[in-house]
């Protein structure tokens, strides 16, 4: 992505890239403003993206468990009507949206 | 022991008491509304009071004790349930426009297992936009106020739990707590908050901040009842794959235990450390006094890497966070701004539906797992987790419990860190590392500052010690000096169960 | 194609696992069913719910890794994050950097060897239709509907090393991959009905160049049929385009089935930062060497490993017949060829048989009781009944499938086989009609006669046929060369 370099240098260019990642529309100024608290935050966390770790393994969980598993075995599904109902657009039984531009991975 | 109870004391005494058929849940329930009804106009602790579905939940209680049958052991005891937990048919909102109106179709694991156990849901809870804050101050319907001080903050994100139990309007209730959302409130309101072993209370139904380290636990005004409310909600659950395998805990048969032969190690970090405000620190060395004089030993630790907590924490926590609030797109439920195409319908739903705080989040998240930066930021946040984990473990090698300062300071005014985000951050500096490293932690009620706030003092444990954590937080609280009854709180609150209170 | 460029192909294969419910939650697994009915707090992904990971599909996860020679190895779990309205939780849980499946190899009928990267567990999206746009189609629809009834689906990804070199090796291994799903147990590997879907990465280089061209991926390949013409389409273009002294620009395709050429999808430029981490909601995978052990036990032998036994069986009567062997292996009839073969018939006439008639009529020839069918064609070996009459036999007891043992008792076990032939309906022809009709043949036809006479071998042919026609097909081949034979003394 654009803008390496500078630890503290988080631009809004590289605002706006995340903000599109995270698909939230920002104004000019709103982009302005995360930029540089987003930097704050970095710059406090510079310190850690420095540290030499080379002889830890990274934690995802903090208690070890493995092979959590559950039987293939078919369990009630939730009554159509209660999902439906939840939606803010309804078509034909199906979740309606906005027509799609372009398609996924 | 009825009339020294009455009808708002504690959980436990108020549970044998239904149970006896000295007092009927319904008008236990009465009592709650009507204390909800005279404080939370000024608190807004709740986002939603269920009084239909508490007074029918207390008659079934009431029919269950007539018919000779056992409710359970928290027998028509009232609840506050953080608004991120899921509520069949009941909105559940996290304190998000983008939820607003949302009625989950099932209940969160902990909501069944209360229910089940004779509580009655009696509302759900304010709380900082999906729980991210410290201040109860994001919540898109208004802040929470403390009940000691109200132009003050309770604290966060749990801020209406921990408001509704210190100010008697419900006797228990639940919160979550990623960064100390739990603890943290529960210091800075002067009630007992309960952060479990990371996988010893299902997650199921909890609305995701970050999955690794949420944690949902019990708030009281007692140790006793904060033991009884996790030993109910705790144990496997099989529709959580980061649910421990073993059978729900009791913790509540070990609080007479004492302290004799423990090992209290006093972490230096969390009582010296910097930003220390120097009245909690002396509150701390209190804390640690009491339980030598108790019969504890008590020694000085420290861990220097807990200095790593906060900026990993702050790596770790957005970047989940991130991919948890992805799905609130506006494609499915809740709010729905509409666009062009479903991109930008996506985008300006986000926009309108998540408050700043949140949006700032998912910002910084986002950008710690793009390309090229994760091993800098996530990666390495999840070595510095094992760094800590490995630090805290060593300490634990001299140590049985360390001891330290829940918050560095007691409670701040509405509005004094809202617009400095690392300001904000750096209240949960105490609590992080436990989050962390998955470890339980409790909060308990010592002493207040001088202006009458009050101070927590954080127990901390090795993973599974929540037996012995209560024992230890039961000795501080008998050793804990009198807290003056919150400046909002029911009527009659002072007829029994504050944390310490000698006086009824 | 100009005989200076090879083409690399890699394929990436997502098959739909035959579970009784999706990868994290109870949900039904069913193609076809009402909209949003198979749906709940989980494959919604509604807030609150959690996933836990279906055991049935880690098995047919390793059924899939076993029967392509991969090492199955612990794995974990990632999030690949994008926005998608068929996607629940706008993040698809994969396996990223630990597969479960890796470095494994799949033999093809025609002796190559493609090796496979990878092949990992994860979860389908829901299904997207389009409305008001031409022919149900994304571009130009006025809005989209979407079905999570497939949202959670268990999938295996099977990725391939870009080991292919031709669209008709591609749909070759496309093939051998469907018929391992399906033999395995592990999909139904129906390309119609999307429980198969295959991309392909086509690049061109030099032929003789080590390196690798930029590759251009094509998806919406829904056959075998449109795999090898996509393909085929597709290095045309590229050669096209760098013999015109342009670069191919790395892109995705999409195949367009009736203009039968693909177009262009999107670019590299604006390819997804899908931002993987792991999982925190589930817990690492790390099957036991007992349970590896035990699935592989489970397991019946993979069409190579079948087509290599019966090649052993035909010995040399396998040499040319690979295409027989492979079809008979295909549609599971080798048991008729094992029967045939172990009850003394030729080893060639047994594939030949079973090839082609028996194959004919699939499922016939799987309830077929093989004792009679092996009689039918012991008749036609011992020249009782001529090829044509073997043939028509075999038809009508293939239709009687699993009566046919009922069919050939009803006319008595007992006899000897020309009795067998004669109850059946084909008298066969005796061998002093046959020599007579030879002799007619003959005096018919002098000039033929004496051109094979003189040599002309091929002659035989001619004579055989007027014979057979005139015997309505009842003479027996054999006998006709051997009178043909004595008269030419
Ligand atoms: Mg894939
Ligand atoms: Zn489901």
């Amino acid at each position: 992505m654009a803008g390496e370099g500078s630890r503290a240098g988080l631009t809004r260019e590289d605002a706006a890239y995340v903000a599109r990642l995270a698909r939230i529309e920002l104004t000019e100024e709103e982009l302005g403003t995360y930029a540089r608290q987003l930097a704050v935050v970095l710059d406090h966390a510079a310190e850690i993206a420095a540290l030499d770790t080379s002889g830890l393994v990274p934690t995802a969980h903090p208690l070890p468990l493995e092979n959590v598993l559950r039987p293939d075995v078919v369990r009630p599904s939730v009554d159509r009507e209660e999902v439906l109902a939840m939606a803010p657009a309804v078509e034909d039984q199906r979740f309606r949206v906005p027509r799609i531009l372009g398609e996924p991975s | 022991m009825t009339a020294a109870v009455g009808r708002r004391g504690p959980a436990l005494a108020l549970a044998a008491a239904v149970r006896a058929g000295e007092v009927s849940a319904a008008d236990v329930v009465e009592e709650h509304l009507a204390a909800i009804a005279g404080c939370d106009g000024e608190l807004h602790a709740f986002l939603v009071v269920l009084a239909d579905e508490a007074r029918a939940a207390a008659a079934a209680v009431d029919r269950q004790v007539a018919a000779g049958e056992d409710p359970g052991p928290l027998a028509g005891v009232p609840i506050a349930l953080k608004d991120n937990l899921c509520t069949r048919g009941i909105p559940t909102t996290c304190s998000s426009r983008i939820l607003e109106g949302w009625k989950p179709p099932y209940d969160a694991t902990v909501v069944e297992r209360v229910r089940a156990a004779g509580a009655v849901a009696i509302g759900k809870t304010n709380l900082d936009e999906f729980a991210m804050g410290s201040s109860t101050e994001n919540s898109a319907f208004g802040p929470t106020r403390n009940p000691h001080d109200p132009s003050r903050v309770p604290g966060g994100s749990s801020g209406g739990s921990a408001a509704a139990v210190a100010s008697g309007m419900a006797p228990l209730a639940l919160g979550s707590d990623t960064g100390g959302s739990i603890r943290q409130p529960a210091a800075l309101c002067g009630v007992v908050g309960m952060k479990p072993t990371y996988g010893a209370v299902s997650r199921y139904g909890l609305v995701a901040f970050a999955s690794s380290l949420d944690q949902i636990g019990p708030f009281a005004r007692t140790v006793a009842d904060a033991a009884l409310l996790f030993d109910v909600i705790g144990g496997h659950d099989d529709r959580d794959s980061t649910s421990l395998d073993r059978p729900a805990p009791r913790c509540s048969s070990r609080l007479d235990d004492g302290v004799g032969g423990v090992r209290i190690g006093v972490l230096r970090e969390l009582v010296e450390g910097e930003g220390m405000d120097p009245e909690v620190r002396g509150r701390i060395r209190e804390a640690a006094e009491a339980l030598a004089g108790a019969g504890a030993s008590v020694e000085e630790v420290s861990v220097p890497e807990l200095r790593y907590a906060l900026p990993a924490y702050y790596l770790l926590a957005p970047a989940e966070a991130s991919s948890n609030l992805a799905r609130y797109d506006g494609v499915r439920y809740g709010l729905r701004v509409d666009g062009p195409d479903v991109g930008a319908m996506n985008a300006a739903t986000r926009a309108a539906g998540f408050g700043p705080e949140v949006k700032r989040r998912i910002m910084l998240g986002t950008y710690a797992l793009s390309a090229g930066y994760y091993d800098a930021y996530y990666g390495q946040a999840q070595k510095i987790r094992t760094l800590i984990i490995g630090a805290l473990d060593s300490a634990y090698g001299r140590v049985d419990i360390l001891l330290g300062a829940t918050t560095p300071t007691t409670a701040f005014a509405l509005g004094d860190k809202v617009d400095d985000p690392l300001a904000m951050y750096l209240n949960d500096v105490c609590t992080i590392p436990s989050n962390l490293a998955g470890h339980p932690a409790v909060s308990v009620p010592f002493g207040t500052d001088g202006l009458g706030l009050p101070v927590g003092a954080q127990l901390m444990a090795p993973a599974l010690e929540e037996g012995l954590l209560f024992q230890v937080a039961a000795v501080l609280e008998g050793a804990a000096p009198a807290l003056g009854l919150p400046r909002v709180a029911a009527a009659t609150l002072g007829s029994g169960g504050r944390a310490g209170g000698e006086d009824s | 194609m100009s005989g200076t460029w090879e083409p690399v192909i890699g394929l990436e294969v997502h098959c739909e696992l035959k579970t009784a419910t999706k990868l994290f939650c109870g949900c039904r697994n069913a193609f076809g069913d009402e909209p949003n009915t198979n749906v709940c707090p989980v494959c919604l992904g509604l807030p609150g719910s959690l996933p836990v990971l279906n055991e049935g599909a880690v098995e047919l996860a390793m059924r899939i890794g076993t029967a392509l020679h991969c090492e199955i190895r612990p794995s974990v779990f990632h999030r690949k994050n994008y926005f998608y309205p068929d996607m629940p939780k706008d993040y698809q849980v994969s396996q990223y950097d630990a597969p479960i499946n890796v470095g494994g190899r799949l033999e093809l009928p025609d002796g190559s060897t493609v090796g496979i990267e990878r092949a990992h567990l994860e979860e389908d999206t829901g299904k997207t239709g389009h409305i008001g746009g031409e022919g149900g189609r994304i571009h130009g629809a006025a809005h989209s509907l979407v079905d999570y009834n497939r949202a959670g689906v268990p999938l295996v990804e099977i990725v391939s090393r870009p080991d292919i070199f031709s669209a008709a090796q591609a749909r070759l291994y496309a093939g051998e991959l469907r018929a391992i799903l399906v033999a395995s147990g592990s999909s139904d590997g129906r390309m119609e009905e999307g429980s198969m879907r295959v991309d392909a990465n086509v690049s061109v280089r030099p032929a003789g160049r080590a390196e690798l061209g930029t590759r251009c991926e094509i998806k919406n390949l829904n056959s075998l049929h449109s795999l090898a013409r996509a393909i085929e389409h597709e290095i045309g273009r590229q050669v096209a385009l760098i013999e015109s002294g342009e670069r191919v620009v790395q892109q995705t395709r999409h195949w367009d089935e009736d203009q039968g050429r693909t177009v262009t999808l999107r670019s590299k430029e604006e390819a997804f930062d899908y931002r993987y981490f792991p999982e925190p909601d589930l817990v690492p995978l790390s099957p036991s060497a007992d349970w590896v052990a035990d699935v592989a036990r489970s397991m019946g032998p993979m069409p190579a490993d079948r087509r290599r036994k019966l090649t052993e069986l035909l010995g040399e009567a396998a040499g040319g017949r690979t295409d027989q062997i492979v079809g008979v292996v295909e549609k599971d009839l080798e048991g008729l060829v094992e029967a045939a073969v172990a009850a003394g018939i030729g080893p060639a006439l047994a594939l030949a048989r079973t090839a082609n008639e028996a194959s004919a009529n699939p499922d016939g020839a799987r309830e077929v009781d093989p004792i009679s069918y092996v009689t039918i064609l012991r008749l036609e070996q011992e020249g009782l009944l001529s090829a044509t009459q073997a043939k028509s036999v075999l038809a009508t007891l293939l239709d009687h499938g699993k009566e046919s043992a009922a069919l050939v008792a009803k006319l008595g076990e007992k006899g000897t086989p020309a009795e067998i032939a004669a109850r059946l309906g084909f008298e066969a022809l005796g061998d002093d009609s046959t020599a007579r009709l030879v002799s007619d043949a003959v005096e018919a036809n002098p000039g033929e006669w004496a051109r094979y006479l003189e040599g002309e071998a091929k002659l035989a042919g001619f004579f055989t046929g007027i014979v057979m026609k005139a015997s309505k097909g009842k003479a027996n081949g054999k006998v006709v060369a051997a009178e043909l034979e004595r008269l030419k003394g």
